[in-house]
């Protein structure tokens, strides 16, 4: 795959009824790169991911999504150019099994993933498969909200907090999963308020703060601008 | 003659093919107001109205186009789904953003002015829809003569039942369908054109009251307020099934067909007022119904 931008978002403004969240955000993502958005609890950074997806109220602005202006679009045509959600709440369907929520995104890539090969990769939920989705554990329900959107064929992952309250050989195994991503060139961005999940993973790192954009830098900067992350970041 | 509980076998068991027949209506219309509810989450007051539509336009299929029973089985359905879909397209969809008590508003209004409109045309007399030849008579089972129409509508909407809930519960359109039903927003994200289903889903509900209407032509008059006569037990028996519950409507609705139709033989006196009594005691035990999930 040649490189190219995958995700372009200029001046992105976006809203929750009343509420004005994102005052022109500015970021955007190569093709096959790793990018962590950073930030504080309210800085926008879960907004900025349904804003890219069409689920907030209103958004003004421009999403390019592989060249394709994506402003004006409803949420079902954006994931249908290959986009893959994996909410903050997980969103696993509690009225469908393990596997009915495995298999009930439709298909908008060529290249998805196998289920035998996802059970592989994840092994808990193929003894869970029958399992109702209300009845897995935290754990069971991000690996699973994971693999659904591997699945699907989608090349661009929004990936929000995947590593939240989860044991720490589950966070491990994720962090695995997505170094092998990287190595099959998905693009990626990621949500994270654990840095230090994010910091071995990303390629580049994105902090917001009052729904912009304050810094931009990449792995390599990484150890000089360490002390303006912690300030930013407040860790 | 054999007797039980000192009523004639026959007697019961023809009571009992009623209340069955009655309960196919029941269940189909139930059955269509749960898929609604559940994908919109609107109840929809204008059933009773679909309904009498589809029984309107198989009278009206035969009387001006000499379209017969099994082309009206077909085509009726389609017009008061298309109906339907007129409905969501062009008014309820501009109400999902506000208060879904509106949805219920609008919909009351829609059968006032649908049942308004053919009162006005037809009166309140109504207009009789002979039986189909090919279902005419009766079959004599030795121990009770059965109508071969009433058992044609009990199979006809029994399979109806049968493969709706397949769909919805076993294939992956249904999935999409309940997927959408728990977190709309989401199934959208994942590239489901929620809104089109959606709208697909209320005329599907549509098509169902007027199949329903289509079949119970020839067995009730065709008159402008058949709907409105049914629809407020059929309302009782959504509730006492569980709003939104698939199998919980058509069993329920079944179910009390069969206790109206003993209500009859035993207590006819009671035989209007049963399904409601056990709608109080459903409530009072279970408020979400037989077959609902408690919702937190």
């Amino acid at each position: 795959m040649s490189d190219g931008t995958c995700l372009q978002v200029e001046n992105l403004h976006a809203y929750y009824d009343e509420s004005h969240i994102l005052h022109g955000v500015n970021f955007s993502v190569q093709q096959g790169e790793c990018l962590s958005l950073l930030g504080r609890n309210g800085a926008g950074r879960t907004t900025t991911l349904r804003a890219i997806l069409g689920l907030t109220s209103r958004r003004t602005g421009s999403i390019k999504i592989n060249g394709a202006e994506t402003i004006g679009w409803p949420a079902h045509r954006i994931a249908q150019l290959g986009v893959g959600y994996c909410p903050e709440e997980r969103g696993i369907y509690a009225s469908l099994s393990c596997e009915e929520n495995l298999l009930m995104p439709p298909q908008v890539g060529a290249e998805g993933m196998s289920v035998t090969e996802l059970y592989e990769l994840f092994p808990n939920l193929k003894e869970r498969r029958h399992s109702p989705g209300m009845r897995l554990s935290g754990g069971e329900q991000q690996m699973l909200a994971l693999a659904r959107i591997l699945r699907t064929g989608a090349r661009l992952l929004l990936l929000d907090e995947i590593s939240e309250g989860l044991a720490p050989v589950i966070v491990q195994r994720l962090a695995e999963v997505i170094r092998l991503l990287k190595e099959r060139r998905y693009t990626i961005v990621l949500v994270e308020q654990n840095f230090k999940f994010a910091a071995p993973l990303a390629d580049r790192f994105v902090v917001m703060e009052h729904g912009q954009i304050c810094m931009d830098i990449n792995q390599q900067e990484l150890p000089e601008k360490m002390n303006r992350l912690n300030q930013l970041l407040g860790i | 003659m054999i007797s039980v509980l000192g009523m004639p076998l026959p007697a019961l068991l023809s009571q009992l093919v009623l209340g069955l027949v009655n309960g196919s209506f029941y269940a189909l219309l139930s059955l269509g107001l749960a898929v609604i509810f559940g994908m919109l989450n609107i109840i929809n007051f204008a059933h009773g109205a679909l309904y009498m539509m589809g029984a309107f336009s198989a009278w009206m299929l035969l009387t001006w186009f000499g379209v017969d029973y099994f082309g009206a089985l077909l085509l009726g359905p389609l017009l008061v789904g298309a109906l339907g879909l007129i409905i969501e397209r062009t008014m309820l969809r501009r109400l999902y953003r506000i208060d879904h008590l509106y949805g219920l508003l609008l919909t009351f209004g829609l059968a006032l002015i649908f049942e308004g409109l053919f009162r006005d045309q037809f009166g309140v007399s109504g207009e009789t829809y002979e039986v189909p030849q090919a279902l005419t008579g009766a079959v004599n089972l030795g121990f009770m003569v059965l109508p071969k129409y009433r058992v044609w509508v009990v199979v006809v909407s029994l399979t109806v039942c049968f493969l709706t809930w397949f769909v919805i519960e076993k294939t992956r359109l249904g999935s999409y369908l309940r997927a959408a039903t728990e977190n709309p927003k989401l199934t959208q994200a994942f590239g489901v054109n929620v809104p089109r289903m959606v709208m697909l889903t209320y005329g599907f509900g549509a098509a169902l009251a007027g199949l329903a209407g289509v079949m119970a032509a020839p067995i009730f008059q065709v008159s402008p307020l058949m709907g409105s006569n049914l629809i407020i037990v059929v309302f009782a028996v959504v509730v006492i099934g569980g709003m939104g519950s698939i199998s919980g409507a058509i069993f329920t609705g079944l179910g009390l067909g069969v206790i109206e139709g003993m209500a009859k033989v035993f207590y006819p006196e009671g035989s209007a007022t049963v399904v409601f009594v056990i709608m109080a005691i459903v409530l009072i035990l279970r408020p979400a119904g037989l077959f609902g999930r408690e919702s937190s």
